[in-house]
């Protein structure tokens, strides 16, 4: 136990790392095949590819479930050796993870609905994005913060005091911009309180963090109570509606899943493009990233540290609270006690999943997302599968996403360490 | 507070207690104690010393008075917060600039009747005093302080779950997972298995620990192996494990009572009920002795093993214990091991003790209330106790006065009181700029997360 070796040993190699990735790719094929495929009812999975209300209709998809499971299951296996015995490219080894994420996922369908009644792709992929919007906000406003160098574990607490802000806000005005205004500035207070702790106070990031949400939830909690649960008027729950981009609408497949929403969509379009421009092709995104990684030369050159940090941190509080405005005015309209019910840590794990880039944390957002709306759809198609045991989907998917297939993550080199000017 | 290892306001030598802390412990200071200069004076300049320490802790702010202060400035934060969500208050200081002493009499009012309920609920009604006076019952003076022990066991042990996770230098967000595991096992083993009296409350406690171990053990196991960071997987599990619950508790064949639609499962055996010290009803539980026992046990651990020194080491620099040939990977998996066994033996201290039934509710907010109980006991096991105490003294005194204001003062206003309070104890700073204290260094918080770069 207290040989040489053992203290010389670093904790994880590149070598363990491929091997473990190799493992998990394979496990999963071994999973396709044998659950998926061996288990899968004798028929069709059917997939249909527009809505009932479409002007232009697609013929439905049918495609025998069994031997897609086995095939996919194959290529998972195949893609799992190649992992193992071949050293990749960055780009490959990323595309390798997206290839048996899709195997494992479209299995998985076809497990589900085989000899079942057909699943509707554009309802899925609409539920998809409406149960990732929070969480695409989410994690851009995780990015803003920890790019400048500051964990932000209060998404949550953001995402929730949002929400309850958007709420009553707009009940109590009739106004759901007023709502969505206020929303997005209650996320950004509780950036304030994060940014003036974190920065001025030098206080332990995570705990931070945490108490934050413990505090956030206990006022929100105390305030309904006080208000909207006595006062109907203060959580009428009014919605935004749903608006159809013009022509782009109209397009078979693509335009009912992107084109057909609320605003918050179309915000979180504008956001994602905005944020990963400015972070990687913008002066001001050098700037941000050099303070989150290497705060004293940025300071040396000139760069107000504590400023940058300060406006990030807010910044992504103002991000995040659109999302918690989602959760009310933009979706189910009224405010309960814990909307967010873990949102804003699942953003957080969608972040690392995604290293910090705002496409990353797009896509792994995604996933979980369609996690979450499998959880929600699947049981109604197969009642086989208990609704308690899908929702534990997007939570099991995040702990095999952090431990088997992120690989070495490297968060931004100064995440987490307050800045004192020597 | 310098970098010498602290001597107490005994102007003795240090014990052999702080020599026995080893390295880790250098620099920092006993939550209460102060430093006072060189060990062995006189003993004759002892009171004037003691006077001394005191002013000085004051001045500078020592961890206690830290603690302290952090408390006040969160109850004048909840005062705010009562007073401004009162339809009278508000009422009143719209006509502020006619009637300024009526609105501030009537925020007295509304804050002064709210702490006062709280008191009366969670420490001592005078009452119940007079009465016993005038040939009341004597043990009714002491019903509330035996619900504050009540509601403070689990606290106390979730509390430890986290605390001793923080001294290894891991964040256990996970207690609440590990709850659940330890309340499934003990509930399973309580309706499920037929032993005789004594025995069948041991097995249903050693069962909840392995219950809640076996998630930590999970956990330490993921970081060991894989590099997956502990806030994130415990996070998640917490989740797995809510869903586990619901499924087994909506099924007859797995925990359900039979005939029942809601999720609930039977009542475990009166033989595995844990017996209460003391006549009814007033009485202090075995749960909260176990409570007390476990604190100890964490303390012995930590300050007078092996392997607690390693905890420490690894929580002060893992690049360093690995250096000194410390097996950092083991020390992981056994800390998270030993948190998650603690937070299990909390969910059997509820389900044995107090409710005697797993609901899906069961759970509550032991998990997130660890958390802030071992930030404000500074992660030191008689710091978590009397954490504990305090939020449990909370929890009695939130309940009562939701109850005696006919639901104006929600019982939600404890949690916000719990937030601010660690809010306050996690930035000394803050504390420090608002009191004018004098800044030292050292009076932070010892325990601290490692961030993602680990």
């Amino acid at each position: 136990m207290t040989t040489v070796a053992t203290a010389v040993r670093a904790p994880l190699t590149t070598e363990r790392r491929r091997h473990l990735a190799a493992a998990t790719f394979i496990a999963i094929g071994l999973i396709n095949i044998g659950v998926f495929g061996a288990l899968a009812h004798a028929g069709d999975a059917s997939f249909e590819l527009s809505l009932a209300s479409a002007s232009v209709k697609i013929p439905v998809i049918r495609v025998p479930a069994a031997p897609v499971c086995y095939a996919l299951g194959a290529v998972a296996l195949g893609l799992g050796v190649l992992r193992a015995t071949v050293p990749l490219r960055r780009l490959a080894k990323r595309l390798a993870i997206a290839g048996v994420l899709v195997c494992f996922l479209v299995s998985l369908l076809c497990w589900a609905d085989a000899g079942a009644i057909p699943l509707n792709v554009i309802i899925i992929s609409q539920g998809t994005f409406t149960e990732s919007i929070p969480l695409i906000l989410g994690a851009l406003a995780g990015c803003l913060c920890e790019r400048s160098g500051v964990i932000n574990i209060a998404i949550e607490g953001q995402l929730l005091f949002g929400a309850f802000t958007a709420a009553i806000v707009a009940s109590a005005f009739g106004g759901l911009w007023v709502g969505l205004v206020a929303g997005s500035l209650a996320g950004g207070l509780v950036g304030v309180l994060l940014a003036v702790f974190a920065i001025s106070f030098l206080t332990d990031q995570i705990v931070l963090g945490v108490v934050l949400n413990v505090l956030v939830l206990g006022m929100t909690d105390y305030l309904y109570d006080r208000l909207m649960s006595t006062n109907p008027n203060y959580n009428t729950g009014i919605t935004f509606g749903s608006i159809k981009i013009p022509v782009l609408s109209q397009i078979p497949i693509i335009g009912p899943i992107f084109f057909d929403s609320t605003i918050f969509l179309y915000i979180t379009y504008v956001a994602i493009i905005v944020i990963q421009v400015a972070l990687f092709y913008s002066r001001w995104g050098l700037r941000v990233r050099a303070v989150g990684e290497h705060p004293t030369a940025a300071d040396t050159v000139g760069i107000n540290v504590l400023w940058i940090r300060y406006r990030n941190v807010i910044l992504g509080g103002l991000v995040a609270g659109i999302g918690g405005a989602y959760l009310t005015i933009g979706s189910v309209g009224s405010f309960i006690p814990d909307i967010s019910s873990g949102f804003g840590y699942i953003a957080l794990a969608a972040l690392i999943f995604g290293r910090w880039t705002p496409l990353g944390a797009l896509a792994a957002a995604l996933l979980f997302g369609f996690c979450e709306e499998m959880a929600l759809v699947l049981p109604t198609v197969n009642p086989v599968l208990p609704a308690p045991i899908m929702n534990m989907a997007p939570y099991v998917a995040t702990i095999i996403a952090v431990a088997g297939l992120v690989g070495k993550v490297r968060p931004p080199k100064a995440d987490g360490q307050p800045y004192v000017k020597a | 507070m310098t970098e010498t290892p602290a001597t107490g306001p005994d102007p003795e030598p240090a014990s052999t207690a702080s020599a026995a802390a080893g390295p880790a412990e250098t620099g920092q200071v006993e939550a209460g104690q102060v430093e006072l200069g060189e060990p062995g004076k006189p003993a004759g300049s002892r009171a004037r010393l003691t006077g001394t320490v005191i002013i000085q802790a004051i001045t500078q702010g020592s961890s206690a008075v830290i603690t302290i202060l952090a408390i006040f400035l969160a109850l004048v934060v909840g005062a705010i917060l009562i007073a401004f969500s009162d339809p009278v208050v508000t009422k009143a200081w719209s006509t502020f600039f006619s009637y300024p002493v009526y609105a501030l009499s009537q925020t007295w009012d509304s804050v002064s009747f709210a702490y006062s309920q709280m008191f009366e609920g969670a420490i001592l009604n005078p009452s119940t005093v007079s009465a016993a006076f005038h040939g009341g019952s004597i043990a009714a003076i002491f019903y509330p302080l035996s619900s504050t022990c009540a509601q403070a066991t689990p606290l106390i042990l979730t509390g430890l779950s986290v605390a001793i996770a923080f001294r290894a230098g891991l964040f256990n967000i996970g207690a609440a997972g590990q709850w659940v595991g330890g309340a499934i096992v003990a509930t399973w083993l309580g309706f499920g298995v037929s032993l005789p009296p004594v025995i069948h409350v041991i097995v249903c406690l050693i069962g909840a620990f392995v219950g809640g171990a076996v998630i930590g053990w999970f956990v330490g196991l993921l970081k060991a192996r894989t590099g997956a960071h502990e806030v994130i997987v415990t996070i998640m599990l917490n989740y797995v494990m809510y869903d586990l619950l619901s499924y087994l508790l909506s099924h007859p064949t797995m925990l359900q009572e039979p005939h029942q639609t809601n999720e609930i499962a039977p009542f475990i055996d009166n033989d595995a009920n844990l017996a209460h010290v003391g006549g009814p009803p007033p009485q202090v539980g075995i749960g909260f002795l176990i409570a007390v026992a476990a604190a100890a046990a964490v303390a012995w651990l930590l300050v007078r093993t092996t392997t607690g020194f390693q905890f420490r080491t690894v929580g002060a620099s893992p690049s360093a214990a690995r250096t000194a040939g410390i097996n950092v990977e083991r020390s992981w998996i056994l800390v998270m091991l030993l948190a998650g066994g603690l937070a299990g033996l909390s969910a059997a201290t509820v389900i044995q003790g107090t409710n005697t039934q797993l609901t899906f509710n069961s759970y509550g907010t032991y998990g997130p209330d660890g958390i802030t109980v071992a930030l404000l006991g500074r992660a030191k096991p008689i710091g978590v106790v009397l954490a504990g105490l305090l939020f449990g003294a909370l929890h009695v005194g939130g309940t009562y006065v939701e109850a005696a204001t006919l639901g104006q003062v929600p019982a939600d206003i404890v949690q916000v009181l719990e937030g601010l309070i660690v809010l306050f104890v996690a930035a000394p700073a803050l504390i420090r700029a608002v009191f004018r204290l004098r800044s030292t260094a050292g009076t932070g918080l010892d325990a601290v997360a490692k961030g993602w770069n680990g």
